[in-house]
């Protein structure tokens, strides 16, 4: 069940997900992405920390821009791991939004980038008020 | 998905939070009401029990954080009970573990409160 499955172009598949930009529907997100995850040799404690910066991601959509209400979430199986872009179609997303914060100090809110580059290999986001929200986040497999 | 939470009245002054589920940007509201409710009854001194919670994401972090902000103001405190590895992690990468106690079991945490 587990066992990946081999794809002509050295990637192993691409699964997309949209879903509503709202707050009930980022658990189908991160469970979306869990089952895919748990498709290819990751530990069970790296299925969770994709889980949890999946989730943020799309949290992040949520509370931070005003798009067109749709969060695209795009993963990209390859041998060495997982690429997941979530974006969320061109809000006006507020830069303060994707600051990333040490919780130092008892500070509510701002966690959410943080644990995303903590959990994850690589970050990369790009915040445009016309395009929106664009991360891109890749976990590797321990080999 | 959902977050149970139950309140119950325990030693001296003191108050346990018992949480069953998950808590996320949807469930995280429910928690922040029923932690806002006690303190706005008086109430600072409180146990938060994560033993039942699979998962946990920034916002119920800073449900967290925001409860034990308030108490503070009026010298109480929130101690946590945690055992699940993964909810520990998330903890200690956010640096969590040095502004909130949190413990093994509940006894442990309420004996710290006072």
């Amino acid at each position: 069940m587990n066992q990946p499955v081999a794809h002509p172009q050295g990637t192993l598949g691409v699964v997309e997900l949209r879903i509503p930009s709202k707050a009930e529907w980022v658990a189908v997100a991160r469970l979306a992405v869990a089952a895919v995850a748990n498709r290819l040799n990751f530990s069970i404690e790296d299925i969770e920390d994709v889980k949890l910066a999946v989730a943020e991601a799309c949290t992040n959509c949520i509370q931070h821009a005003e798009g067109s209400g749709q969060i695209q979430i795009t993963c990209e199986t390859g041998p060495d791991g997982l690429t997941v872009r979530v974006c969320d179609f061109g809000g006006s997303a507020r830069p303060e939004g994707i600051r990333s914060r040490r919780a130092d100090e008892p500070t509510v809110g701002g966690l959410g980038v943080f644990l995303i580059r903590s959990l994850m290999d690589s970050v990369e986001y790009d915040v445009n008020p016309d395009r929106g929200t664009n991360l891109v986040m890749t976990k590797k497999v321990a080999h | 998905m959902d977050i149970k939470v139950d309140v119950r009245e325990s030693k001296g002054d003191s108050y346990v939070v018992d949480l069953n589920g998950e808590i996320d940007v949807y469930t995280s509201p429910k928690v922040k009401d029923a932690i806002g409710e006690l303190i706005d009854k008086g109430h600072y001194n409180l146990v938060i029990n994560l033993e039942k919670v699979r998962y946990i994401d920034s916002t119920g972090l800073g449900v967290l954080i925001g409860g034990l902000k308030r108490v503070r103001e009026h010298g109480g405190t929130v101690n946590l009970v945690c055992t699940n590895p993964q909810i520990k992690k998330i903890f200690d990468i956010t640096g969590l573990v040095k502004i909130f106690g949190i413990y093994d079991d509940e006894d442990a945490a309420m004996q710290a409160l006072v």
